[in-house]
């Protein structure tokens, strides 16, 4: 038996969470072969949200200098810079290929671009450990940090499958991404999808984008991008389906992604009952300490 | 070498962790594993010493009791990102939040740890004094092992792969740790229990510790190599050391006693470090996030063909 509360398939989490009247659950579709690394999203992401730099080092191993999702940085376009796989069909974003003949599909290399965020899982880990219910799910399905609340545990941030949010070294608070939860209440879409100039971010009710991505990649894969697959769509994944899902061009890890990510929850049954099983363990390894020596002492001689 | 960025790993991001590692500092969380650990397991040991007649055992592991959860509730608070928000830890009853769970236990167990002990030393109200001591000697046992969910609760291969098994050891490192305390601080009289403490302690850690690890598979290493690795070796040889000198000469010399037990607290420590250390690197490492849940898409896959 499976226990739904904590994973599987779940259609409406605004309302379990208990919104009576939830609108419609929102996400992201990030469609990668479309992403043109501009990083608008990035920029767009902190300036709407007043987010502190968080580094101007450069990491020396591509054009992405931000590394990763983290507290100041909700939006982080990866670069990967790639041998081109064999057998490999360009992407049909031009056309006709007006390029001179062999100059840049002669260099062997290609690049893939992809904007992460925060997957605003429906079953989210970070919400389930949160001990001070600073972290809650809106009635946009989203998963957002009260930050008048949170006092820093830390717990959430180990718990998060694919590693989003963080502790601000600075502030000792934790933050992520509020899928602009501010924007979303105004009838506005998040900040990123609004920058995004190749709408390689698309914003809507999930089910819409669920729809719209598998046509996606049914496209891709007749004009020949074998390699294009959706990422965190299934409502059936280890976390119940991601709020925010993406088209990718390559296996998850190459993009920083875990490829199976599952939930903690999923197990905690079954941790509470070793940990009870564990203390009663304890106490009759006590018990047997104290038993022991009692036995021994009226059988042996005095 | 060619010059230029180096190329991207096809099983990774450049290398670059999928996970977040806690950004807990190992001496206030695997401090408090510790700390909750020799407190709980203590409560147990200072019931049985109460309800046996060995009133100088009793009354110390009372009062090590109290030392040890007032000491691991402060690393708990020290070590939030806002200590001032402390109080947020009782605004809600969790039980999906192991941290919530704990906090709630500490605010039971702390003040029945502190009267047992209160009442041990001062000789006053001996009866509440008893009930103390029994509701105390429940929940320390639940006080040593939730932590270990604490642990396993989290995306980090190296905890949560062994979530089955970490409670157990978590419950054995506390039992050695205040067998270890027993040892130290009562007469030789009254010592035989945290001898054979001790001893069902070392099996106990040393069968979990193995039971883990052959359930970790590829992620068993973070426990070998490393920081990690030295800890747990430290641990064993010190937990191995202290109950063979606790069996051996505990009840002949004070002094044999008294090194036993601090050998036993010492690799209780380095246990709990070792563990947390453990995740850290597994943590760090993104081939222990990716190659556990590629095998585990492949077992489904072969299983839906």
């Amino acid at each position: 038996m499976r226990d739904d509360l904590f994973s599987g398939p779940e259609p409406d989490p605004a309302r379990d969470a208990g919104h009576q009247d939830a609108p419609e659950r929102v996400g992201f579709f990030t469609d990668t072969s479309v992403c043109i690394g501009c990083k608008a999203c990035e920029v767009a992401c902190k300036e709407w949200n007043a987010i502190p730099e968080d580094g101007m080092s450069l990491t020396g191993m591509s054009y992405d200098n931000t590394g990763g999702l983290g507290a100041s940085t909700w939006r982080h376009v990866a670069f990967v810079e790639q041998p081109v796989p064999a057998g490999r069909t360009e992407l049909p974003v031009v056309e006709p290929d007006t390029r001179a003949e062999g100059e840049a599909a002669d260099s062997g290399m290609r690049w893939l671009m992809s904007s992460d965020v925060c997957k605003h899982c429906t079953h989210a880990a970070c919400l389930d450990v949160c001990p001070t219910g600073s972290l809650f799910r809106t009635e946009f399905g989203t998963v957002v940090v009260q930050e008048d609340i949170c006092n820093g545990c830390g717990v959430c941030v180990p718990a998060c499958p694919y590693g989003v949010i963080e502790q601000r070294p600075t502030d000792g608070r934790a933050f992520k991404c509020t899928l602009c939860y501010d924007r979303l209440g105004a009838g506005q879409e998040p900040a990123c999808a609004k920058a995004c100039p190749t709408e390689s971010i698309q914003f809507g009710p999930l089910d819409e984008l669920r729809e719209r991505a598998a046509l996606r990649v049914d496209q891709l894969h007749e004009a020949g991008v074998t390699e294009a697959r959706l990422y965190g769509h299934a409502p059936d994944n280890g976390v119940g389906g991601d709020g925010a899902f993406f088209l990718l061009l390559d296996e998850p890890e190459v993009y920083g992604l875990p490829p199976d990510p599952v939930v903690t929850t999923r197990d905690l049954g079954a941790m509470w009952r070793h940990a009870g099983l564990a203390a009663l363990s304890l106490a009759a390894g006590a018990a047997l300490s104290f038993a022991l020596p009692a036995l021994t002492r009226t059988k042996g001689p005095r | 070498m060619t010059s230029g960025p180096p190329a991207a790993r096809t099983d990774s991001y450049y290398g670059r962790p999928i996970i977040k590692a806690p950004s807990w500092a190992p001496h206030d969380i695997a401090g408090y594993f510790f700390l909750g650990g020799l407190a709980g397991a203590g409560s147990v040991l200072a019931a049985g010493a109460h309800l046996t007649g060995r009133p100088t055992t009793a009354k110390a592991l009372k009062v090590s009791s109290l030392a040890a959860v007032s000491l691991s509730a402060a690393a708990l608070i020290h070590d939030l990102g806002r200590p001032s928000r402390f109080p947020n830890m009782l605004r809600v009853f969790k039980p999906t939040s192991p941290m919530s769970m704990g906090s709630w236990l500490l605010s039971a167990y702390g003040p029945a740890a502190g009267a047992a002990a209160l009442t041990s030393v001062t000789g006053l109200l001996p009866r509440a004094g008893a009930s103390a001591t029994a509701a105390a000697a429940v929940l320390g046992p639940v006080l040593a092992t939730y932590t270990a969910v604490l642990a396993a609760d989290t995306a980090v291969p190296a905890w949560h792969g062994a979530h089955r098994e970490l409670p157990y050891l978590f419950a054995a490192s506390a039992t050695a740790a205040a067998s270890g305390m027993a040892l130290v601080t009562g007469p030789l009289r009254e010592n035989t229990p945290a001898r054979y403490g001790a001893v069902v302690a070392a099996v106990g850690e040393d069968a979990a510790l193995r039971a883990a690890e052959r359930r970790l598979g590829s992620v068993a290493v973070t426990y070998r190599e490393g920081r990690a690795g030295r800890l747990m070796r430290a641990a064993r040889a010190l937990t191995a050391a202290g109950t063979a000198g606790a069996v051996l000469f505990g009840h002949r010399s004070r002094t044999a006693a008294a090194t036993a037990g601090i050998a036993l607290l010492a690799g209780s420590v380095c246990t709990r470090f070792g563990v947390f250390a453990a995740g850290i690197a597994s943590a760090e490492d993104p081939a222990h996030t990716v190659g556990p849940q590629r095998e585990a898409v492949a077992r489904r896959t072969t299983l839906s063909q």
